[in-house]
């Protein structure tokens, strides 16, 4: 982990239960600017309820998340559950954390281009036509310039996740959460995704990503966290996590996804 | 005043409100007639046909139900009348507001059950059709084995809804004086003075009746889809 | 029988009553939009009393004939002596009220159903998406939720509107001059029995098709991301 760099999120001791079921035991992370980190785990790891809790997609029932200084203000409502304090500072923390989704999630009714400025304007309120310029900079950059006027159907799978991608990029947003964004796309626009990824950390973001891609865990980033049942169950580097360091549990379930028809 | 007794309007709105369920229902009949012929005619792919079953659909659709009421009571009577004075029966000839009204409601109910059915007849995999094909079945046996109870399942739900309408828009036949419930609540506000009551009452007992017959269907929809229910786990 | 010059003077006479029909329409389909929107908001609230209250409204005015509903209002309520004694009366005596009154609360019944129909069909990704980017409370619902949810809701909607035009036939029972109570008053004092009621249709029908073509124009208008694109 880069540790000389200033802190850029920490999330301590998450809790989450859905009826009977606990999903987050106490999870704790700290990423420092230009952190990659990757979380792992089979599915009902906790893995993504773990990355919704951190933006409040879903209200963990207990732990602390701070980004870029700030902490989540939560209190306790009369019937014990967590809610955040102020609504305003919920919406201020996620502009700070772009998400980006595993179905992509852009809003159907809007080009790609109205998408991307959609937030930056009406949320951030910046000037419209700063937001335009910087948005088509941001698809350049993706790879789909020439699709700023298109609306989000007539794209493929890998093209959506590209845009949706910028559309959290337009935020300014001091880390990027990444939910499977691989996982709903074909084997084939897989790379086209990674490879955006790929050039957003060497750029320096901070960045956690919850995935299957190993590859990526390994070569990109610089920290692996492995969960398991609700818990990290191992962390660390990844030539430490995948070489000699590895867990039992963490060496099967690679070889699990390695061949995913086993 | 609504009680059961001599001089009571309950066993007056009890009937009413039974021939309202019975004209309901054998304009919902008389639709059915009407709107699987008209689907008929659409999915044939006659164009005659389907332009004649588009005409009909689009024009009792887009007419007030009050006017084609009205239409088909007098305009039926005046028929009868002229091929009565044809073959030689002098003097008006009615029809009963009975068949006029329950005629009315079928040819509006008609018009939206074609599309019922059609959306039933297209909803069926084609995939079945070829395998009872591929079994050897004729059309006929194919009609009434595979077709006919697929397209009533997949109609269920629709045909639910257009009985619903076809329950409110018979009250539109109390204007033919067929003594259905809105005719009964009409005549007991006027003889008593009472319109907030007897009005009210009938308000009741059509909702009584839609409500019933509504947990009716879901039960038969219920019926109809068990071969349609995913297995889980 | 059927001269022209009778079917042209009784298409003027029921033109001149159209204005009427529109009216009682336009005004209806406004408020009852209103009261479709509060009851919806009730229904959807997640407050107990308020959901069941919207509820028991959509249940009375959609499980029930608009007929009877116009007699509760129009010649129940006023047969109430507190009613009479009322600010109300001053409305619920003139016919045009009642029946605006009725049909509006009748269609708001229908339009409500629809309307929580199409909030349900907001995909909730997207929401979820708006709530990722910090949008929350009215903004989202302004720039998100509403307008996914009128594209969705449109095709229904549209639907609910021409079924009124319908609907409004039946302010004829409550002594008002609208279109197809002049064409029964034509037919009372000629004794023709088709042309005048055919007349009337006619006007009806085109009147629906217009409303059709507009709303099939209005549809292809706000849903460009679902065409195919052009190039």
């Amino acid at each position: 982990m880069n540790s000389s760099a200033p802190t850029a999120i920490t999330v301590s001791n998450m809790h989450k239960t859905f009826g009977q079921l606990e999903v987050l035991r106490g999870i704790s992370l700290t990423a420092h600017e230009g952190d990659v980190i990757s979380i792992l785990g089979s599915s009902g790891s906790g893995k993504s309820t773990f990355l919704r809790c951190i933006n409040l997609l879903e209200t963990p029932d207990e732990g602390v998340v701070t980004v870029a200084g700030e902490t989540i203000e939560m209190k306790r409502r009369a019937d014990g559950h967590s809610v955040p304090a102020s609504q305003s500072q919920v919406d201020r923390i996620r502009s700070r954390l772009g998400m980006v989704f595993q179905n992509f999630n852009l809003w159907s009714h809007m080009t790609i281009l109205e998408n991307l400025i959609e937030a930056p304007v009406h949320v951030q309120k910046r000037p419209k036509a700063e937001c335009v310029e910087e948005a088509k900079a941001l698809l350049a950059k993706v790879g789909i310039d020439d699709k700023a006027n298109h609306y989000p159907s007539h794209l493929s799978g890998g093209q959506q996740q590209r845009a949706a991608i910028a559309r959290a990029l337009a935020m300014h947003p001091s880390v990027m959460l990444f939910d499977e964004p691989t996982s709903a796309l074909d084997p084939e626009l897989v790379g086209e995704v990674l490879r955006v990824m790929r050039s957003l950390a060497e750029e320096g973001r901070t960045m956690l990503v919850v995935t299957h891609e190993m590859g990526f865990a390994r070569e990109v980033s610089n920290h692996v966290m492995f969960l398991h049942q609700g818990l990290v169950e191992a962390e660390g580097a990844p030539r430490d996590l995948f070489g000699d360091g590895a867990t039992d549990r963490f060496r099967k379930f690679i070889s699990g996804q390695a061949n995913p028809a086993n | 005043m609504l009680g059961f007794g001599d001089r009571g309007w309950g066993f007056a709105l009890i009937a009413g409100a039974l021939m309202t369920l019975a004209v309901s229902l054998t304009g919902l009949l008389i639709g059915s007639v009407l709107g699987s012929l008209i689907a008929w005619a659409k999915l044939s792919g006659h164009k005659v046909g389907a332009a004649i079953g588009d005409a009909y659909a689009s024009l009792f659709r887009g007419l007030p139900e009050l006017l084609v009421i009205y239409f088909v009571y007098f305009g039926s009577s005046a028929l009868l009348t002229a091929t009565g004075n044809l073959i030689g029966i002098e003097g008006f000839l009615g029809v009963p507001s009975f068949a006029a009204g329950a005629l009315g409601v079928g040819i509006i109910s008609g018009a939206y059950q074609a599309e019922v059915y059609r959306g039933a007849y297209l909803a069926i995999a084609s995939g079945e059709l070829e395998a009872a094909r591929a079994v050897g079945m004729h059309r006929l046996l194919m009609f009434r084995r595979i077709i006919v109870p697929q397209v009533l399942r997949f109609a269920l739900p629709g045909l639910g809804n257009l009985w619903q309408v076809a329950l409110k828009d018979s009250s539109l036949i109390s204007v033919t004086g067929l003594t259905e419930l809105m005719r009964t609540a009409q005549v007991g506000a006027g003889s008593t003075r009472q319109p907030f009551v007897f009005y009210l009452a009938g308000l009741g007992l059509y909702l009584t009746l839609t409500f019933v017959t509504d947990r009716f269907f879901e039960a038969a929809e219920k019926r109809a889809t068990r071969g349609l229910k995913r297995i889980h786990g | 029988m059927m001269s022209l010059d009778f079917i042209w003077q009784t298409f003027l006479r029921l033109l001149a009553a159209l204005p009427l029909t529109i009216e009682v329409w336009f005004l209806s389909i406004v408020f009852g939009g209103f009261v479709a929107a509060g009851v919806t908001w009730m229904r959807v609230s997640g407050i107990l009393p308020l959901s069941l209250f919207a509820r028991a409204f959509i249940f009375i005015f959609r499980g029930s004939p608009l007929l009877i509903q116009l007699f509760v209002i129009y010649y129940g309520l006023p047969s109430l002596p507190f009613v009479r004694h009322s600010f109300l009366w001053t409305f619920l005596r003139e016919p045009f009220y009642c029946a605006v009154l009725s049909l509006a609360l009748c269609t708001a019944g229908y339009t409500s159903e629809i309307f929580r129909g199409a909030l349900a069909a907001v995909p909730r990704g997207q929401v979820e998406a708006a709530r990722a980017c910090g949008m929350s409370g009215f903004l989202l619902f302004r720039r998100i939720i509403l307008p996914i949810a009128m594209r969705q809701g449109l095709p229904a909607y549209s639907t609910e509107i021409i079924s009124m035009t319908k609907a409004t036939a039946l302010v004829s029972m409550v002594t008002l001059w609208d279109v197809l109570n002049v064409a029964l008053k034509i037919r009372n004092d000629t004794l023709i029995t088709y042309t005048p009621l055919l007349v009337a249709g006619a006007i009806y029908f085109v009147l629906n098709y217009i409303l059709a073509r507009f709303f099939v124009w209005l549809e292809f208008v706000v849903s460009p991301h679902l065409r195919r694109r052009l190039h």
